[in-house]
């Protein structure tokens, strides 16, 4: 057994361990589950002080048949930027599992049980190898997600539940649909396997590059729609604010910090890895989305009153410029949209812990009641000020080298070839400072004139614990983010030498762009 | 010697880190004083080594200390590095210097404040972030520091954050913190721009790579890129530097305490752009629309805040007008070519308004917090120290021969009129008439004739000596430090270089300077005599102007019929030529109400979300009929499989 599958499991066997527990025994229960995760958390150390960034491929990969009459395989396996997912997946579990300690006060066996799976779920979202595992893994996070908005989330809990639902599944068949036609053209037209069928991701990946354009196009649509919803992508965002402003705090935690990072590391390990020749074709219209996105995300959150509001919004605009970054298709871009991935993870997940603080003290998050926090919660200002500067892109915290790295991509991309999606993202700079700002200077400053507000404690140990760490990676990453940068490099590398080449074919004329005619 | 450079913002940063951190814990105001003050001085002291070192190098070569790399992807890659060379090491001493002496007067002027340790936290994170602006040897540095310095006068305008602060649009001092950042923004997207242009046409980010590229085969680029670049950079440094359009935060920035707004926004920060301009003197000289942009925006600038300054009556909102004006003057310079002209006023800027604010702050203290000067008067005698030296201020602000801004200021009339002609100097001129006038006007109604204030409550009194002392200091430099730079045409029968300053920057921008063609070497023209005569003229009618106004008048009888007489130009002026009122009409509000009533009430919630809940109802409903297939009978689904696959085996072979 590797440690990558050792990482993948300790959350499984954690989650029916909980079942295991006496339903009364709230405490045990909580550091049960909260264990499990940071058992987990320090068995993927191992992966990351092991892996080998020099080298091209998977690493730790396993592969067992486990289907044999589709040749379905539970095939794993990391590389560079799957590393970086599944540490920040390891990483912010365990902080939003102590989250939950303070969020939660019902049924909390069938919660931690739920979150320990979503957690198994993501991890194997981010090192199958497989394409029938991975439409697995996809879509057991699903439940979870859907039980711990539907359950524990806020007042309109059922509504938001059901649309997150809903917005996924619609996406996720698409991408069922293209994975069985994958299977069958390679499997069967292709290598003639005895099965006839196959979902080995690398098996396909060597022979859908030359799939006919046209069917291409369409098998990108349908990768594309299930990962854009995910994102979300502008328009396809409005389930967002609602599963977040309804999910409980730990939700919103997993959703902005992880769960938004399958959409756009599907976008890369599939929709680019497996089709090129439709990306390039795809490029420039999903930029044109992306950067409407950066701009609407920003004008909306500026207009909102509910603090998590404000937040969600803010990610339809952070996730814009990922989303530009990966389709200017140039090493800049994808290693910033890679970077930015895990600092949108990192600094939303802060703020939306910092929000979670003052509303299990209020159980309000109306900017309206607050002002003046400054007075009676000063370190929280501290950190929620810090969470807060490295959203809007504050260089020399994290955000500002991913935005940096995507910005710069873009503007130097070949294949978007135009300098105008660049300069109007660029623009979003403008208006993440607007809101937040505005979003921190009223609950913050001014006086404290709420009574409701007079007597606030500040932050209290737990939630020390649950953002020092956060704080430290913002910083780490903003000043020397090389440490993760590194690890990805590699892989970025081929997969951009894969997509130049594809390019030059292009212009050369080896590839025809043109539908093949009937 | 140029790699102890990296100690100079090391030092601050260590203090920033050990106050900010255990800084609650340090009981003493004196030790938290002298952790953050010596971090800075002993900068300072390392700084002026380096300088000797620097000015003892005939070759003036810039030296580059790379500390590690920073962040790369492909083939961009980035250090991060400082460039000490005779630029930055000037801008390394004001900052040092200055902020050493503020330092000092802060210990007194912060005296009792609930978060004394906070403040000194902030200050020496604000010079960390300044050294790291002019010392970056790259635009990415240099931005780190930029916008750096732009957290720290967030943070330090919104210091009080719970006090009420009177502005368009502004209750709390938070509101002016934030519109002062939000504004600098809307500058940092153009300088981000202009990097990423960089990048792209040239491949590096390093300022001496790009100056080189520039200044070689400049035929090998469009015109249009370089001045849209230079543009670009200047967006950003009418932001920082509070110019047109980007001008109306530095007076709300006045929110802060005194001492931050004569490090910050008048020292310092503010002078930011004309560092960055000075930087890439290659690019600006290469582009000669891109200069006159600079210039007429400089001095339109200079004239349009000194006009506000008329009718100010917060002391320290006027010496804001005032800074912002004479930044104008600064920029009016750097568009004429004359870069070092513009740094020198730069210097002797730094020397007199921080010695102003200084002596506000003074004045604000001695008066409990009083800051109208309607309701001062009279304090010369409760003040001494603070008003002779305000006096010494007042003095060379006005550019009164031989005080420190008659040298600078004149030196940049001169060189504007050399390039730009009658119009450019009669602005700028007008700009100094006003100055003068505006400064002597404060003067007066704060220091002489009637005590205005209630002398039961208020018991005006002279501040400590921690506060004093750096006035004393800086009243010295303002009135003695234009000495290193005198023109040529005052010093020519004593030497054939007068100019010192001008001798130590002149490397530096050697290649701008033969790109513009100034030829070497120096003449005297008679015309350069008159106009400096003319300026003083002006100073002095000013003067004159300003004490029959409100120093022999007591009753103020002209001033209000002046106001009444020009009702109209009075309003205009009151209300800062109505230019937040604009902004507010023309863009905030009708992006909030876009964005709410029609992006957010319209789009999101009823367009996209009615799309999707309405195809949510419609699948409900066919769910209903559907249901009925549902009959729970094998047969049936046997039956529609079959139906199924037949199609299925039909489509696949048709």
């Amino acid at each position: 057994m590797t440690i990558l599958i050792a990482t993948l499991i300790i959350p499984l066997i954690g989650a029916f361990g909980v079942l295991f527990l006496n339903k009364d025994n709230r405490k045990l229960i909580e550091m049960f589950s909260l264990g499990t995760s940071i058992v987990a958390f320090l068995v993927s150390l191992g992966l990351y002080f092991s892996f080998n960034s020099n080298a091209e491929g998977f690493q730790f990969v396993t592969d067992v048949t486990w289907i044999p009459a589709i040749d379905a395989g539970f095939r794993v396996g990391l590389d560079g930027m799957s590393l970086l997912m599944v540490m920040l997946t390891t990483f912010m579990t365990p902080i939003a599992l102590l989250s939950s300690i303070n969020s939660i006060n019902k049924r909390h066996k069938e919660y931690y049980f739920m979150f320990l799976m979503l957690q198994f779920g993501m991890l194997g979202v981010f090192i199958s190898l497989d394409l029938f595992l991975f439409y697995i893994f996809w879509e057991i996070i699903l439940i979870p997600m859907y039980f711990i908005i539907g359950i524990w989330g806020g007042k309109d809990r059922i509504y938001a539940a059901v649309k997150f639902f809903i917005y996924t599944i619609v996406g996720s068949l698409f991408m069922l649909v293209a994975i069985v036609w994958l299977g069958l053209h390679v499997g069967g037209d292709v290598l003639s396997l005895p099965t006839g069928f196959t979902s080995d991701y690398l098996l396909i990946k060597q022979h859908s590059a030359a799939i006919a354009p046209d069917v291409q196009n369409w098998l990108f649509i349908a990768f594309a729609l299930s990962f854009l919803i995910k994102v979300p992508l502008f328009p396809l965002h409005t389930w967002l604010p609602d599963a977040h402003t309804m999910a409980p705090t730990p939700g919103s935690v997993i959703l902005a910090g992880v769960l938004l990072k399958m959409g756009t590391y599907g976008l890369i390990r599939f929709n680019l890895e497996l089709f090129p020749v439709s990306s390039i074709d795809w490029a420039g219209t999903i930029s044109f989305l992306a950067v409407v996105g950066i701009i609407y995300g920003a004008l909306v959150a500026l207009v909102q009153t509910d603090v998590k509001k404000i937040i969600a919004y803010s990610s339809v605009a952070h996730l814009g410029f990922v989303v530009l970054g990966i389709f200017a298709m140039n090493e800049m871009g994808i290693q910033g949209a890679i970077i930015q991935m895990v600092n949108h993870g990192l600094s939303t997940g802060a703020l939306f812990i910092c929000v979670g603080v003052i509303y299990e003290r209020r159980h309000t998050r109306e900017i309206s009641e607050f002002g003046g926090l400054a007075r009676v919660m000063p370190v929280y200002t501290i950190f929620f000020g810090i969470a807060m500067f490295a959203s809007v892109g504050l260089p020399g915290l994290n955000g500002f080298i991913g935005e940096f790295l995507t910005l710069l991509g873009a503007f130097t991309s070949t294949v978007l070839d135009n300098i105008w999606y660049a300069i109007v993202a660029t623009t979003g700079v403008i208006f993440a400072a607007c809101y937040l700002l505005w979003m921190f200077g009223r609950i913050m400053f001014g006086a404290l004139s709420n009574k409701e507000n007079q007597g606030l404690s500040d932050l209290n140990k737990t939630e020390w614990a649950m953002l020092v760490p956060l704080l430290i990676f913002i910083v780490w990453l903003g000043v020397y983010p090389n440490t993760f940068m590194s690890k990805s490099e590699t892989s970025t590398k081929q997969l951009v030498k894969e997509i130049e080449q594809v390019e030059l074919d292009l212009n050369n004329g080896t590839i025809n762009m043109e539908p093949k005619k009937n | 010697m140029p790699e102890l450079i990296k100690f100079v913002p090391l030092l601050p940063l260590l203090g920033f880190l050990t106050l900010g951190i255990f800084g609650k814990k340090i009981a003493s105001e004196k030790l938290i004083g002298i952790i953050a003050t010596s971090t800075v001085a002993i900068s300072f002291l390392i700084a002026l080594s380096i300088f000797f070192n620097l000015a003892g190098d005939t070759t003036a070569k810039p030296h580059i200390i790379n500390l590690f790399n920073w962040f790369g992807a492909g083939d961009f890659t980035l250090d991060f590095a400082y460039q000490v060379d005779r630029l930055s090491i000037i801008f390394v001493l004001i900052i040092t210097g200055i902020g050493s002496l503020i330092h000092i007067y802060s210990i007194g002027y912060m005296h009792g404040d609930r978060s004394f340790y906070r403040f000194f936290a902030y200050l020496n994170l604000f010079i960390f972030m300044m050294l790291n602006l002019v010392l970056g040897s790259n635009f990415l540095v240099t931005f780190l520091g930029w916008e750096g310095v732009g957290l720290a006068s967030y943070l330090l305008i919104g210091f009080w954050y719970d006090r009420k602060f009177d502005g368009f649009h502004i209750t709390w001092t938070g509101d002016a913190a934030n519109k002062a950042f939000i504004v600098n923004r809307i500058g940092d997207f153009g300088m981000l721009v202009a990097i990423f242009l960089i990048y792209m046409n040239f491949g590096t980010l390093e300022y001496i790579e790009v100056s080189n590229i520039v200044a070689g085969d400049i035929s090998l680029y469009d015109t249009g890129l370089i001045t849209a670049i230079a543009l670009l950079i200047f967006l950003g440094c009418t932001g920082k530097s509070a110019q047109i359009p980007l001008a109306g935060w530095l007076p709300d920035a006045m929110a802060g305490p005194t001492s931050v707004s004569a490090l910050i926004h008048a020292a310092t920060m503010v002078t930011a752009g004309i560092f960055l301009i000075a930087r890439n003197s290659v690019i600006f000289a290469s582009a000669p629309d891109a200069m006159m942009v600079v210039a007429i925006i400089g001095a339109a600038t200079a004239l349009l805040a000194a006009s506000i300054g008329l009718v100010q009556n917060d002391i320290k909102k006027v010496l804001a007008y005032s800074t912002v004006s004479q930044l104008g003057f600064m920029f009016a310079a750097l568009g004429s070519g004359a870069w070092i002209a513009a740094i020198f006023h730069v210097m002797t800027h730094a020397f007199f308004k921080g010695l102003l604010f200084l002596g506000s702050g003074s004045v604000i203290h001695g008066m409990h917090e009083e800051q109208d000067i309607k309701k001062m008067g009279g304090l010369k005698k409760h003040m001494p120290t603070t008003y002779k030296t305000f006096l010494v201020g007042t003095i060379a602000i006005s550019g009164i021969p031989f005080f420190s801004g008659f040298f600078s200021k004149d030196e940049i009339l001169w060189k504007s009129y050399v390039s730009g002609g009658w119009f450019l100097w009669i602005t700028l001129a007008v700009a100094a008439f006003f100055t003068a006038f505006y400064m002597f006007r404060l003067l007066y109604l704060t220091f002489h004739g009637k005590e205005r204030f209630d002398a039961d409550h208020v018991h005006p009194h002279e501040s400590p000596k921690s506060m004093t002392v750096p006035l004393i200091v800086l009243a010295v430099l303002s009135a003695l430090g234009g000495f290193i730079g005198i023109p040529y045409a005052l010093g020519y029968f004593f030497s054939d270089h007068p100019n010192l300053l001008e001798n130590f920057l002149s490397p530096v921008f050697a290649q701008a300077d033969h790109i513009l063609g100034v030829a070497e070497g120096h003449h005297v023209h008679a015309i350069e005599y008159i106009l400096m005569a003319v300026s003083t003229v002006v100073a002095i009618i000013a003067i004159l102007l300003a004490r029959s106004i409100y120093k022999q008048d007591e009753n103020w009888t002209k001033a209000k019929s002046l106001s009444k007489n020009f009702g109209f130009a009075y309003k205009v002026l009151w209300n800062k030529w109505y230019l937040d009122n604009f902004y507010y009409g023309v863009f905030v509000t009708p992006i909030f109400i876009t964005s709410r009533d029609f992006l957010w009430k319209i789009f999101d919630l009823n367009i996209v979300d009615g799309a999707v809940n309405g195809a949510g109802n419609l699948t409900t409903a066919i769910g209903k009929g559907v249901r009925r297939l549902q009959s729970g009978v094998a047969q049936t689904y046997a039956a529609v499989m079959m139906l199924g696959i037949l199609i299925l085996i039909g489509y696949m072979i048709f």
